[in-house]
């Protein structure tokens, strides 16, 4: 493997409390050296001036859909999508078909990710048995084989004593348990924010209460139990409140939210826009400028995507026959830049938190830091690209996004993963 | 002069002009029905083509009529007879449909935004008849011109609607319209039937219906969709009948020239009694004649008044 120089960045890595001009050097897939003006004499020079070096970002929430859906996307495209959009790590949801609620489905997105992927893919278990929210998976299997957190995502855990158990039991294994918070007999079959736009449009409403509830739910659970969980897809006003709340009382809470909850609201639907249908539904603005204050004061723990990829034929129908979600791994990095940091909501060492080091350690998964020694995964930015999104250049499988032609300031150049160059803006994908 | 709009998929579309005018040529309309040769040569040539995917006999006659009489071209679709039956989306049997070179598609949908999702992907214009819980336009502009006749006006009318709000298509298309001319409504229904942030239509929101009716000149009661599984809303018809029926009784606060109406298909006993769906102020019937001049406007395009009598002096 080459030894890599990267030169006259800007380092940003909050967990060793870097916030200036370094080089940093990568050799054996870690972190060997981090300072000022290094002399290297043989490694490869990678021109950083002008660009903002960051620990791998990591996405804790996407939906891989191999085994299963790979019309949809596969391990292979998906992280591709993955790198081209500055991820070096993503979190994979279990809700495959068949869910990965045993060792071998587990054991067999590990192998295709050794063999195909273009970042590192940490498995997320399910917390039951078929995601049929009654019986729990074997945990401990789970874990073993290299589960690195339970989540019966894309449905809630309906059942609190199920949910009691599965936290309880997961708190021996040091597993984080992922919650989609919807209380599934107030979200009936809701299709948009319940409001003023769900009335107009004559379709079923999907409350913030059904999310508010089960947000509250999880955190008694969790100060019950005293096991860590984590709320997926934060949307509402009331849940961030809880969560700080949560917080502040000393609860093993976290959170995340994904780009589109801050970056649109629920007038985006339109006129039936399908591809601003998915579950959470985009709120209000007063629910946006809450998601906005939790990002700021660190209530908010991390930005996910929650990409959802999802074949054309799945939205272009009427809005209520359309599957929920978008993908999310090729404009997460933009949409954060834009409109997080370049609007001032957070600092750069607090986005590097929100999308580095917070779900590196949500998932106790290496990572999340250029300290030395520390894997050599690594995301450049260049805080001026003008980037255009084009939905017809993804890399993944499917083009279901709400932000087609939006032209936004900042994005990633270059993905290094475990030492390699996986994907340069300037290049493309590196040849495995 | 005609309308701002190509497709009419929603109230929405239209300014209050445009109301004004289909009113009015629906005026015309209204008396070549009345005609012993019920016919003008206004759309000889044109293809319609009525699409519907949901149960209906009284919009899919009417919009049928309404094109005969135009001398149009008409053809009827219905969802059990069709392709969709054998799992054909509905775009394609739209674009096959369309691949036989239709003017019109009249299209009934139980998904809200059909309408509106196949007129963004086909060339023709689409009228829509009814899109689930959504909006059903030629209902609203048929009730305001029964409304019209009666009282002479829109403008300050005090109109009361009674019922299955929640899943009901017919009250969103009138309220968008009677708010659009300046109708004073007050909106009447259980809690559990009221949909949230109704009030920003502008309108009163009660559940006392005596309330709503109070000084009313037009009594809307709407049906209770028991196929949308409205009963699931209440506990007994017989208590939604106590609470939210029209009955002679309650009809006493209401303006002494008030008219009654209900769209259709009627449940009796529960949202309106006989003796009120029967009675003196019952308006039901004459919405449906209405209805078949409304749509004739509609379908003719609100193309002028006068381009109306052309084709009549033509015939």
């Amino acid at each position: 493997m080459t030894r890599l120089h990267l030169k006259g960045g800007h380092v940003v890595d909050p967990a060793s409390d870097l916030h200036s001009k370094a080089d940093v050097v990568l050799d054996g897939g870690r972190v060997v050296k981090v300072g000022k003006n290094l002399r290297e004499k043989s490694a490869k020079v990678i021109d950083c001036r002008g660009l903002v070096v960051c620990p791998g970002f990591v996405d804790m929430h996407v939906h891989l859909r191999q085994p299963g859906q790979e019309y949809k996307e596969t391990i292979a495209t998906g992280t591709r999508s993955a790198a081209a959009g500055g991820f070096t790590a993503v979190g994979c949801m279990a809700n495959t078909v068949p869910p990965n609620d045993n060792p071998a489905i587990t054991e067999s997105i590990l192998a295709a990710a050794r063999d195909e992927g273009s970042c590192r893919v940490w498995p997320i278990a399910a917390v039951t048995k078929n995601m049929g929210g009654k019986e729990l998976t074997e945990f401990g299997d789970l874990k073993r084989v290299g589960a690195v957190a339970l989540s019966d995502d894309g449905l809630p855990i309906a059942d609190h004593g199920v949910m009691r158990r599965a936290l309880e039991y997961a708190g021996m294994f040091d597993l984080v348990v992922i919650d989609h918070a919807e209380e599934p007999t107030l979200a009936g079959d809701g299709q948009v924010n319940e409001g003023w736009l769900s009335t107009r449009l004559g379709l079923p409403g999907l409350p913030r209460e059904a999310e508010d509830l089960h947000v509250a739910r999880d955190i008694l659970l969790s100060d019950l139990t005293g096991s860590a969980v984590h709320v997926a897809h934060l949307s509402t006003q009331q849940s961030v409140d809880f969560v700080r709340r949560g917080k502040k009382s000393g609860v093993r809470v976290t959170c995340e939210v994904t780009p589109h909850h801050f970056a649109l609201d629920e007038e985006a639907v339109g006129d039936f826009d399908t591809n601003c249908k998915m579950k959470p539904p985009l709120r209000t603005k007063a629910d946006v400028k809450a998601l906005m204050k939790g990002i700021k004061d660190g209530t908010i723990d991390a930005i996910a995507t929650d990409h959802a990829p999802h074949h054309s034929d799945e939205k272009n129908c009427p809005f209520d026959h359309a599957a929920f979600g978008i993908v999310g791994l090729e404009t997460s990095v933009s949409l954060s830049l834009d409109r997080l940091v370049h609007r001032k909501v957070v600092d750069l060492p607090r986005l590097v938190q929100l999308m580095s080091w917070n779900p590196a350690r949500i998932l106790g998964v290496p990572g999340g830091t250029l300290a030395v020694g520390a894997p050599a995964d690594v995301t450049i930015l260049d805080l001026e690209r003008e980037v255009t999104i084009e939905p017809t250049n993804f890399h993944s499988k499917s083009r279901n996004t709400p932000f087609g032609g939006w032209e936004l300031r900042g994005g990633p150049v270059a993905t290094i993963v475990g030492g390699r160059v996986a994907w340069t803006a300037e290049k493309g994908f590196a040849k495995r | 002069m005609t309308l701002s709009t190509r497709h009419l998929l929603s109230i929405r579309d239209l300014g209050p002009e445009d109301v004004t005018l289909i009113l009015d040529t629906a005026e015309q309309m209204d008396a070549v029905s009345q005609r012993a040769v019920k016919k003008v040569p206004a759309l000889r040539g044109r293809t319609i083509v009525n699409l519907f995917f949901e149960a209906s006999t009284r919009t899919r006659a009417s919009f049928e009529l309404a094109g005969k009489r135009l001398s149009a071209d008409m053809i009827n679709f219905a969802s059990a007879t069709s392709s969709t039956s054998k799992g054909e989306t509905l775009l394609d049997t739209a674009r096959n449909l369309e691949a036989m070179q239709p003017d019109m598609l009249v299209v009934r949908h139980r998904s809200p935004g059909a309408a509106h999702y196949l007129s963004t992907r086909i060339g023709c214009r689409v009228v829509n008849a009814g899109d689930g819980a959504h909006q059903h336009p030629t209902q609203a502009l048929l009730d305001a011109f029964t409304m019209r006749r009666h009282h002479g006006r829109l403008e300050g009318l005090r109109v009361a609607i009674v019922g299955d709000v929640a899943h009901s298509r017919v009250v969103r298309s009138n309220l968008d319209l009677l708010t659009m001319m300046g109708a004073e409504v007050t909106v009447c229904a259980p809690a559990t039937l009221i949909p949230r942030d109704f009030e920003n239509y502008g309108v009163q929101v009660t559940n006392d219906i005596d309330q709503a009716l109070d000084g009313a000149e037009v009594v809307m009661a709407l049906r209770v969709q028991f196929e949308r599984q409205a009963s699931s809303f209440f506990p007994t018809t017989r208590e939604y009948f106590q609470y939210f029926g029209l009955t002679p009784k309650r009809l006493e606060r209401t303006a002494e020239d008030a008219i009654v109406m209900h769209p259709g298909p009627m449940n009796r006993g529960v949202e309106i009694s006989s003796d009120v769906a029967d009675g003196p102020r019952s308006v039901i019937l004459e919405q449906v004649s209405h209805g078949v001049a409304t749509r004739m406007a509609v379908l003719f395009g609100g193309a002028a008044v006068e381009a109306a009598a052309e084709a009549e002096a033509d015939e």
